[in-house]
């Protein structure tokens, strides 16, 4: 196979493979978000989750040789980060963003301080799936190679859409996050559901985290979050708290934060750090088209607190 | 003897928040003796670390003096019910303006002059940072928390491109960061001991601030939109100018500790100026309970914890963000105590029958 240079054709195939993997994480991170939300509850704190997560699964692989253990792992820590932060907003009076941004300090601090001896060695990554095989362009082929966790996102979107809008729980959930008062006239657990809904996006925000360690950039380091997920839960405001929405922010994101690499692969890198910014300027841009000071977002949960 | 109803609110308000420090401590204690070490050895070596002997004063006093400032950031929003937590964004592009003005300036001018404009432009660029998030809040109902911490990126974005591009010292090698402003023009120390000036504007902003939100018409007006904006804007008051002017305060005090940083310890800006200062400063605020005049002696005890890390990782071979865990545990817990209010019936003052 001949070597083809694309020159600046290059730009958006990279941008396109960056997209697939950068908006990983924002994916899980807002789909778990999105439940946490619909549930009238907002959880700042899986920035910390993210960065756990990332620690805990490497460690994990990199102990047991098996990356799917690791993202395991590191789901389980997140939904233990949720519960951490469902009893204690469960108290009366607690606040639930200044926990968020307390428990976006102790993950960080606590994967920080595990996660020393885990900076050198090297841990399985997880697998890649191949749909490129049909192009003889290795740059295509590259760009096709698919992370199996963005798959598995997929997945998950039109398993939680079905999940929030065709059952039982889902009907629970959303109940419960528009109207306390409706939820318990009703005979619902309030707490029991947000207790549930929180360990969930915990559970997925830390697998988000195991896929910057486990897959791109693939190893642990202290560097490896710059807010992702806080980003991501912006992205759950602008995307209506609908997980398909969440699912095409989560692209957007992704391609805006591949941006900076693809340019610099292809040798422009003045203003690098710049587009590495891209991805915040592009949320507060989103924010603040997409907010209103007079009216209340539509699709807000009632009982949520960052949108009264 | 019967104690009236605001200094048994005083007591609770200093009781509870000490009552979560123990039990914080208590907490960290098991973490530590779960991670191997001996709580006993750790706790001896962080006050000996933070407050043993007067070097480590010094050195706990000169930490104090940006999160005393980078508190203020978060706590005087907080009176008007806003959750600002970008004060390590004003914080960077202070510090970053103060060090690009202090080199603009012609080579001629005094370290005074000098001094003066660093400050008054990181305290400006500061107030338009963290200002743009009240005035967003005001004007677009953008949610405060999430848009100060998005510009907080942003601002580190501005920073790493700045001190390895257009301002960027050519003999920084491996460390990017702008040229030196001089030693000559830097904030020197206060007379008797080494830690700089910083500390008094510091000191001098909390009073400021406490008079401001305490003792005038604009920090009652302002306490009002923070009990009920609605009812706060059904009786006239401008809620949109206290939020946006009660914002740029706050951000000129984080904007000024960056320019303080700069000016007084590191000479340049580079990447580690910032230090995570900002962040810290929310979990002061928080501690303080938002009280500018508390937020001085917690600055001074979170500013001990922080400079203890540097010798428990050469003593205890603890890893540096064991502090980090520390303010971590400290943070949730102040949060968590925050349910006990009201319930303790001693604090509660008695009916008069």
């Amino acid at each position: 196979m001949e070597a083809v240079d694309l020159g600046l054709w290059s730009v958006p195939l990279a941008v396109f493979a960056g997209a697939i993997r950068v908006s990983t994480p924002f994916l899980f991170v807002s789909l778990g978000e999105c439940l946490t939300e619909r549930s009238g509850r907002i959880n700042l704190g899986l920035e910390g989750t993210l960065v756990f997560g990332a620690m805990s699964g490497y460690a994990v692989s990199y102990l047991t040789g098996s990356a799917w253990l690791g993202v395991l792992v590191a789901g389980l820590a997140g939904s233990l980060f949720g519960l951490l932060h469902a009893l204690i907003c469960n108290m009366p009076k607690v606040n639930d963003i200044a926990l968020g941004i307390a428990l976006m300090m102790l993950g960080t601090g606590l994967a920080f301080f595990l996660g020393k001896n885990y900076i050198q060695p090297q841990a399985p990554n997880l697998p890649a799936i191949s749909l490129g095989s049909w192009s003889d362009l290795a740059p295509v082929r590259s760009a096709l190679e698919i992370n199996a966790l963005f798959i598995i996102g997929l997945i998950l979107v039109p398993s939680l859409i079905f999940f929030l809008n065709h059952t039982r729980w889902g009907l629970m959930l959303r109940t419960v996050g528009d109207s306390e008062d409706a939820a318990r006239a009703i005979g619902f657990s309030v707490k029991g559901v947000r207790t549930f809904s929180t360990m969930a996006g915990g559970f997925l925000a830390g697998v988000g985290g195991s896929f910057l360690s486990l897959y791109y950039p693939g190893s642990w380091s202290e560097g490896l979050s710059s807010g992702q997920g806080i980003t991501a839960v912006a992205l759950v405001i602008f995307a209506r708290w609908n997980p398909l929405y969440c699912f095409y922010a989560s692209l957007l994101f992704g391609g805006a934060g591949a941006l900076g690499p693809a340019l610099q692969a292809v040798g422009i890198t003045s203003g690098y750090y710049l587009f590495n910014a891209a991805p915040y300027i592009l949320t507060l841009i989103i924010m603040i088209f997409s907010s209103s000071s007079t009216h209340r977002f539509a699709g807000a949960p009632g009982e949520l607190s960052v949108t009264r | 003897m019967t104690i009236s109803a605001r200094t048994l609110g005083a007591i609770e308000a200093l009781f509870i928040p000490l009552l979560a420090i123990l039990i914080s401590m208590i907490l960290f204690a098991v973490f530590v003796w779960i991670a191997g070490s001996s709580p006993a050895d750790v706790f001896a070596l962080m006050y000996k670390g933070a407050f043993g002997t007067s070097f480590s004063i010094e050195n706990t006093l000169q930490r104090a003096a940006p999160l005393i400032l980078a508190a203020l950031c978060t706590a005087l929003p907080a009176h008007l019910g806003m959750v600002i937590i970008g004060g390590e964004g004003a914080l960077v592009i202070g510090g970053l303006s103060a060090a690009g003005i202090a080199l603009t300036l012609p080579s001629g001018s005094s370290p005074l002059m000098i001094q003066t404009v660093m400050i008054l432009s990181g305290m400006l660029m500061g107030g338009l940072w963290i200002g743009a998030s009240g005035f967003l809040r005001h004007v677009r109902g953008v949610n405060e928390t999430i848009s100060s911490l998005l510009l907080s990126y942003i601002a580190i974005a501005i920073l790493n491109h700045m001190v390895s591009g257009p301002l960027r010292d050519p003999s920084s090698l491996n460390k990017p960061s702008t040229r030196p402003i001089g030693d000559e023009n830097m904030i020197g120390s206060i007379p008797g001991m080494d830690v700089h000036w910083g500390l008094v504007m510091g000191i001098i902003f909390c009073a400021c601030a406490y008079v401001l939100m305490y003792r005038t018409t604009f920090g009652f007006s302002a306490r009002m939109v923070g009990g009920n904006v609605r009812a706060a804007a059904m009786s006239g008051l401008p809620v949109g100018r206290l939020l946006v002017i009660t914002c740029v305060i706050a951000g000129a005090a984080a904007g000024l500790a960056g320019a303080v940083e700069v000016a007084a310890v590191h000479g340049a800006a580079n990447a580690p100026f910032a230090a995570g200062y900002g962040y810290t400063g929310i979990l002061i605020a928080f501690l303080a309970r938002q009280n500018p005049l508390a937020i001085i002696p917690v600055a001074i005890l979170m500013a001990g914890i922080d400079a203890s890390g540097g010798l428990l990782q050469r003593r205890l071979d603890l890893p540096d963000a064991t502090v980090y865990v520390l303010q971590g545990i400290i943070f949730i817990v102040i949060l968590a105590c925050e349910t006990l209010f009201g319930r303790f019936n001693i604090f509660q003052p008695k009916e008069t029958a």
